[in-house]
């Protein structure tokens, strides 16, 4: 007995270390990954670039299935491959293959691993032209292929006024994933096909925008904008457009809500304007703007339970009385979508905010794990078909997404000073798309008491005033009711 | 006379079938007592070359998707190799202490990949219906989903997410369902 398991322990061991080492080493290589990126105009990808005997290869049948019907058959030491209607032969080892009947050299050795054909990089540019038929152009430095596009090229344009702005426009729509530091913007272009505007690197006479540069690697683009001031980017022309910008300096109170701003909860009541007053009589010179606040969910559907008996369909009843209170006396006009246990569809909720021309929508929502709070921008989804003024039902908010991660921004930096954890981002969140005026939806969680929180009056009342004041500081660029 | 060792060899033939008989009874009884249906899903082994793969896990903590590289055994065709990737996904997320937390009995039916660039998920109705309810716990079940499919599949630019093959409006109560998800609307939201 002793003699039967001993073995197997040990090579179970044996296998739990294998197991591991190859787990760590997968994990520490994951953090520099090489990848070519592939731009077509049936598909842009990006695939992992392998290193075999200090050689850069990628997966043949990978690199082809997106373009077009493939299909493989290997013994371990030849793979037959088909891709619309075109047979090649490889041979492991070989940089010999034959592709439609003629013969195709390698730049290296063709591998076979696992059944899975590996064909260098450097010799994508002859060997995908004899599969697609049609001249690709490969960037081996940057690892870019480029196949049946030229690529999009991006124009610069300063706008010196003041304060100045960068016009970057392109033929096509883009989508970047853009970060900002002090001084600095950057703009990645991961699945865009995006080249050189000309030259790497562009100084414009400006003291406030320096300089912008273009740089390619590891499958990506990159433009990189320099400034002397905190810098925003916002899409317009369909996304075709990126206008960097310096970022607003905070908006001045207008004298209709002269305690307004900044205005805590923490600050005692007399320094705001009385509760009556901004029912309609102090705002005698200014624009008076709508707010529709929705609390979340009602009726038969009860949203999430935050306990056994404590709904979040109430929570969000409450939490939206207090901030239509608190939006009031800072002198706005407020509606609640509902203001009673009664269930909407989420397209009503959106028609009732639309309807009003409300200058913000703002959801409520509560949540019984995690702490402090979430503030929610729309996530459009694929965007329907828009025809001049009117937009696609689904991807309405698009036009005013810019204000609305403005308001959500102000809103975190509000709850920042109240020391309420707080994090913002975007979500697929209905009604937020649907709705053409800036929309937020805040999903207040716990505090430090624990669920319990949730339906405290003080808690509730700290967020709300964040929230409005952040609103507030917001104002001017909120449409206004006549 | 009955010979002698034809009287041992029925009584040991007696005994043989009343052991038989008592052994029966008792492997009856087992069966009868163990649930006649599991509610954990039911999906066959992955057979095939164990490959490295960057799943996107959701941590409710911190309210992101960390990347985390696993090694799987993917099967050769396009579609079952995503599959597979989803359900190693959801392996990590039905392990005790979790990150993000799923129910046990959630699974990935099926997942169609339909030309051009566009995939279906197919949940089952468990993994919904006993999806904790929140907008944060939601949307980063879809984001893990739906990045971790995109990263590993290439060609993948937008994907729907459909439970036990119908359209629903949201996994459970929140994060839309009802329209496709942009991969780069979504790549782009998690890096910021």
């Amino acid at each position: 007995m002793l003699f039967t398991t001993t073995p197997t322990t040990l090579t179970k061991k044996a296998l739990a270390i294998l197991f591991a080492s190859l787990l760590l080493l997968s994990v520490a290589s994951s953090a520099d990954e090489k990848h070519v990126s592939v731009f077509s105009p049936v598909a842009s990808y990006t695939l992992p670039v392998l290193d075999r005997a200090g050689r850069e290869y990628v997966g043949l049948l990978e690199l082809l299935d997106p373009l077009g019907r493939v299909s493989t058959q290997s013994d371990g030491r030849r793979l037959r491959l088909r891709y619309n209607g075109i047979d090649a032969d490889f041979f492991a080892g070989k940089t010999r293959a034959k592709i439609h009947g003629r013969d195709f050299e390698f730049s290296a050795p063709f591998l076979i691993e696992n059944a899975r054909g590996l064909v260098p990089l450097s010799s994508l540019s002859a060997l995908l032209p004899r599969f697609l038929g049609t001249p690709v152009n490969f960037r081996e430095s940057a690892r870019r292929l480029f196949i049946g596009t030229e690529g999009i090229q991006p124009s610069f344009r300063l706008d010196a006024g003041n304060p100045p702005r960068l016009l970057l426009n392109f033929s096509a729509p883009v989508n970047p994933t853009i970060s900002t530091e002090p001084g600095r913007l950057r703009m990645v272009f991961k699945r865009d096909p995006v080249v050189s505007p000309g030259s790497q690197s562009i100084s414009f006479d400006n003291k406030v925008i320096t300089h912008a540069s273009y740089s390619e690697n590891n499958g990506d683009a990159e433009i990189d904008v320099a400034a002397n001031e905190p810098l925003m980017a916002s899409f317009s022309n369909d996304r075709k457009t990126i206008v960097v910008a310096v970022v607003a300096p905070a908006v001045q109170q207008t004298p209709a809500a002269p305690s307004a701003a900044g205005t805590g909860s923490q600050n005692p009541a007399p320094a705001r304007p009385a509760a009556n007053n901004a029912a309609g009589n102090t705002n005698i010179n200014v624009h008076r703007v709508l707010a529709v606040v929705d609390p979340a969910h009602g009726g038969e559907e009860r949203g999430a339970a935050l306990t056994d008996t404590l709904a979040e369909k109430d929570v969000t009843l409450g939490f939206a009385r207090l901030l239509r209170h608190e939006l009031e006396i800072r002198g706005f006009a407020v509606a609640l979508v509902r203001d009673s246990d009664i269930a909407l569809t989420l397209d009503q909720r959106a028609a009732a905010a639309n309807v009003a021309r409300a200058g913000i929508y703002i959801s409520l929502h509560a949540v019984s794990q995690g702490s402090g709070a979430q503030v929610y921008t729309a996530l459009l989804p694929v965007e329907g078909t828009s025809n001049g003024v009117f937009h696609a039902w689904n991807a309405a908010q698009a036009p005013a997404l810019p204000v609305s991660r403005m308001a959500a921004a102000a809103i975190v930096a509000e709850m920042q000073k109240r020391e309420f954890p707080v994090r913002s981002s975007s979500a697929s969140l209905r009604p937020l798309n649907n709705v053409f005026m800036p929309a937020v939806a805040v999903e207040l969680a716990p505090g430090t008491d624990g669920v319990t929180d949730l339906t405290s009056a003080n808690y509730q009342q700290r967020a709300s005033a964040a929230i409005a004041d952040a609103v507030v500081s917001l104002r001017d660029r909120l449409g206004a009711q006549p | 006379m009955i010979p002698r060792h034809l009287l041992i060899g029925v009584a040991v033939l007696l005994v043989l079938v009343v052991a038989m008989a008592i052994y029966l009874h008792h492997m009856r009884r087992q069966q009868l007592a163990s649930p006649a249906v599991s509610s954990l899903p039911v999906a066959p082994p992955a057979s095939g070359p164990t490959e490295a793969v960057t799943l996107y896990v959701a941590d409710d903590d911190a309210g992101i998707l960390r990347l985390r590289s696993a090694l799987i055994p993917l099967p050769g065709g396009r579609q079952q190799r995503a599959e597979e990737l989803l359900r190693a996904l959801l392996r990590i997320y039905q392990q005790p202490g979790a990150p993000h937390p799923l129910p046990a009995a959630a699974d990935v039916r099926a997942i169609y990949l339909v030309d051009p660039g566009a995939a279906v998920i197919d949940l089952n109705a468990a993994f919904a219906d006993q999806h904790r309810s929140g907008i944060l716990s939601e949307q980063l079940t879809v984001n893990s989903l739906v990045e971790t499919l995109a990263r590993n599949v290439p060609g993948i630019s937008r994907v729907n997410i459909l439970v036990e093959g119908k359209t629903r409006e949201t996994l459970a109560g929140h994060a839309d369902l009802s329209e496709s998800f942009d991969v780069m609307t979504i790549e782009q939201a998690d890096n910021q």
